[in-house]
């Protein structure tokens, strides 16, 4: 870098770009790579297939984006997810009796689901921040805590949304605006928006001065303490976001439900550019890191060339792999 | 020339060092040569740092040669120098914090028998060394409760366990106190008489005109002058580096003050560090804080920005507020610059306009941050600070000190403060940068802003300050104006009135600079 750095800013873009389409270039591969194996593999049901997948996640990991750039992590986000999404089935079914059984009670639900979202953040957040405890111990305790929830909420079992109001529920999966589904929609609303706070906006460029170094944040009259809070609640928030859309897909919740989600959305972070360490996030890298998770998923699924029991082990080379790049950067 | 000097055994011959198109180092001569002291000065940027890192194997060169003993050598790697007995001192340590000071000394060249650690003879080794350098500490001990000076002399056991032939010295003194770089000099004559040789590199100019055998200045990555320390003194060194005559350091004085008092503090104590500090500021005021490394200075102005908890009153232009956190300091006019500037300064790895508006982000954001603004307020700090970087979007932490200082200048004054408190502003800066600092502080005060400064360096303090405060072990220990302000005064005040000597005082000195 300090070679770099002194270089001409003429001679130095190009640089910076290479450094930053690596994550691009990986997906362009995969995406050749998957219309030569299966000529269905463009189709639009396929794409809407892939992208809807990856939406819960893809919020998710927007959020994890943030976290991470502050220098901090959420291991609870996909237990959050499921306790979240058991209390909103709760929540769902018993409001039938008193505001009936249609959008009223779904929008009730909804909200209710992102309320405890941020809550759940908040209480990420205050522990940290208040409680001054290392964010990998608060959310590897608050993982534990939402996974044995929700198991102790379905008994063990499963938690099953109302039948007839799972069908009026079922469009905000399933259903779309102009041939897009919603999940796609919201993703890439978030995707958006996400992007433009972290380059365009106070808050943005204070996660980064924290992530980067905390002490000279604090000298430089940020409240350090609130732009974390608001991190963590934020990341909560969208968890929130992701399980709204994701009750309606199943109609319920159990113990399996968001399983190593936490990973999944930190490796998406990492393989699109953002530092482990903090100081540095960028948020459209991480969609190409979701979208790259799932598209090697939809592709070992659609040929039988590889197991796809073989997913997780291909995604972890991904994931070292973009580690080993980024260090190279680095020294160069 | 002598012929009776001994043939260097380590030297660069018209050494060249570019990053990318920019060449850093000009055909630079330079020779080290046994139990001899070779100083290497010149301003932040000159070079200095680039040299000892081609001559002690951190970078290859672009040009020219290395030569070892005659041969010439291209090091890989710092390892590979070591091995030749070219060892480098960094200026931040290189030591493992949490590790123990016999561990750091044999880190990587331990002692083993057969398989397992040799921890007896490691100790003995470590600690006969230690005691022969005179820093009696208990070697079991983690580095990191260790002072700056005992570091120091870890990392010169390092060195020496190493079979260092040639040390290579960077600036080993900044962090010091003076009584602790006399230790440091008595082992350096030590080291000579033991035949190695040192490249020593500092900013105080007296210090080299008593240890140096031989001076090299740098200017602009160009040698302009090799001579026998004999021949030099510290001005004509000065003004070699900065090349103009330096025949006003300081700016003068102002001659009348104002009486208003901008900022009063009452019976103010940070737990721990400050008790019951009570001080006035006046408008348009150049205001220093001496004492000794300890005394609490940073800790109280660190408390009055609503860094560090404390208690007391604070009254802003007659009005008493409070202030809990920095941003209400700066809602209230006061701005701090932190000694610290790589640590609590300046984010290194950004660029020069996101740490410029750091502080001062609430002016060049409504729901978006304005980047044009941003720009525009670089630029002009570029011109009003004189700050020189290659481009703009480089990272900080490539700039050389006393442009990352002149940047942190910028960044504190982005918010217009009425109150400025600039704690060590010229520390580990070269002499031409200190001078254009003088010049703005005092420019400052003659805008109306009244300014505070915290400064180790006698000389800065007498040259610049109206009035000055002592303080002494957490306490204001006296208060000397005008012409009141001599180094004899301020010593007196700072070592408390009773000690008769400061040499007495344990733990501490005075840095007189």
């Amino acid at each position: 870098m300090s070679a770099e750095a002194k270089v001409e800013p003429q001679r130095r873009r190009f640089a910076v770009d290479l450094h930053v389409i690596g994550p691009l270039l990986a997906l362009l591969a995969l995406v050749i790579l998957g219309m030569s194996l299966n000529d269905q593999f463009l189709s639009a049901g396929n794409v809407t297939n892939v992208l809807a997948r990856s939406a819960f996640i893809g919020v998710i990991a927007v959020g994890a984006t943030f976290v991470i750039t502050i220098g901090g992590l959420d291991l609870s986000v996909g237990s959050m997810s499921a306790f979240l999404a058991g209390v909103t089935i709760i929540v769902l079914n018993s409001l039938i009796p008193i505001a009936g059984g249609g959008w009223g009670t779904i929008i009730l639900g909804m909200a209710a689901c992102l309320l405890l979202g941020l809550g759940a953040g908040f209480l990420n957040g205050i522990l940290i921040t208040k409680g001054r405890i290392e964010a990998f111990i608060v959310t590897l305790g608050t993982l534990g805590i939402f996974r044995s929830l929700v198991v102790w909420l379905a008994d063990g079992g499963t938690l099953s949304l109302d039948f007839n109001l799972r069908e009026v529920y079922r469009p905000v999966y399933y259903g779309g605006l102009a041939g897009i589904a919603w999940p796609i929609i919201v993703f890439a609303l978030v995707a958006i928006i996400g992007e433009i706070v972290m380059r365009r906006t106070a808050y943005g460029r204070h996660c980064a001065a924290i992530g980067s170094n905390e002490q000279v944040a604090r000298y430089s009259a940020i409240h350090v303490d609130r732009v974390r809070l608001a991190t963590y609640m934020l990341q909560g928030l969208l968890v929130g976001i992701a399980t709204v859309m994701y009750v309606p897909r199943l109609g319920s919740a159990s113990s399996t439900t968001g399983i190593l989600w936490e990973l999944e959305a930190i490796a998406a972070v990492i393989i699109g550019g953002t530092v482990l360490k903090g100081g540095f996030g960028r948020v459209w890298g991480t969609v190409v890191g979701v979208v790259i998770l799932s598209l090697i998923d939809n592709i070992l699924n659609l040929t039988d060339l590889v197991s796809p029991y073989l997913n997780g082990a291909i995604q972890g080379v991904i994931i070292i792999l973009a580690v080993v790049l980024q260090r190279g950067r680095k020294g160069a | 020339m002598k012929s009776s000097r001994p043939v260097p055994i380590l030297e660069a011959r018209g050494v060249i060092k570019s990053f990318g198109p920019i060449e850093v180092l000009h055909h630079v001569d330079f020779a080290l040569r046994p139990g001899e002291v070779h100083a290497l000065v010149g301003e932040n940027g000159a070079g200095k740092s680039t040299l000892m890192k081609c001559l002690a194997g951190y970078q290859p060169v672009s040009g020219g040669e290395i030569v070892l003993k005659g041969e010439p050598v291209s090091f890989p790697d710092s390892e590979a120098a070591e091995k030749a007995g070219v060892v480098l001192i960094h200026q931040e340590f290189n030591l493992a914090e949490q590790l123990s000071a016999e561990e750091n000394v044999f880190l990587g060249r331990e002692l083993k028998r057969g398989f397992f650690l040799d921890r007896k003879a490691m100790r003995a080794r470590a600690e006969s060394l230690l005691r022969e350098l005179a820093t009696p500490v208990d070697t079991r001990l983690p580095v990191s409760r260790l002072s700056v000076s005992q570091k120091q002399m870890v990392e010169i056991a390092k060195a020496l366990v190493r079979e260092a032939r040639v040390l290579i010295m960077d600036e080993p003194t900044a962090v010091l106190t003076g009584r602790e770089a006399e230790v440091l000099f008595a082992q350096i004559e030590r080291l000579k008489a033991d035949g190695v040789a040192i490249l020593y590199t500092s900013h105080k100019l007296d210090e080299i005109a008593r240890i140096a055998d031989e001076v090299t200045v740098l200017r602009d990555g160009a040698l302009v002058a090799n001579a026998p320390a004999a021949e030099m003194n510290p001005n004509r060194m000065a003004e070699l580096m900065v090349g103009r005559e330096l025949s006003d350091l300081f700016p003068e004085k102002l001659a009348d003050r104002s009486r208003e008092v901008v900022l009063s503090v009452r019976d103010f104590s940070v737990p721990g560090y400050v008790e019951t500090a009570s001080f006035d500021l006046h408008r348009g005021e150049i205001l220093g804080f001496a004492g000794l490394v300890g005394a609490g200075r940073t800790e109280l102005m660190e408390g009055i920005m609503g860094l560090r908890p404390a208690s007391g009153t604070i009254g802003r232009n007659g009005e008493t507020v409070r202030i809990r956190d920095p941003k209400e300091a700066t809602r209230r006019g006061l701005a701090y610059l932190t000694e610290d500037r790589k640590g609590r300064g300046l984010l290194l790895k950004y660029g020069l306009r996101e740490n410029l508006t750091l502080l001062g982000l609430d002016r060049f954001s409504g729901i978006f941050v304005d980047e044009k603004a941003e720009d525009k307020a670089l630029d002009a700090a570029i011109r009003r600070f004189d700050i020189r970087a290659g481009s703009k979007t480089m990272a900080v932490g490539n700039l050389s000190g006393g442009n990352q200082q002149k940047l942190l200048l910028a960044k504190t004054m982005l918010v217009e403060p009425q109150i400025v408190i600039l704690d060590e502003p010229t520390r580990g800066i070269d002499i031409g940068t200190k001078q254009q600092i003088y010049a703005f502080i005092n420019e400052l005060a003659r805008e109306g802003r009244s300014v505070i400064v915290i400064s180790s360096e006698m000389t800065e303090v007498i040259g610049l300050c109206d009035r000055v405060i002592v303080m002494r072990s957490g306490r204001i220990a006296g208060e000397v104006s005008g012409a009141e302000i001599t180094e004899e005064a301020i010593v007196r005040r700072a070592m408390g009135l009773e000690a008769r000597q400061g040499t007495e005082m344990t733990g501490e000195a005075v840095h007189v600079g």
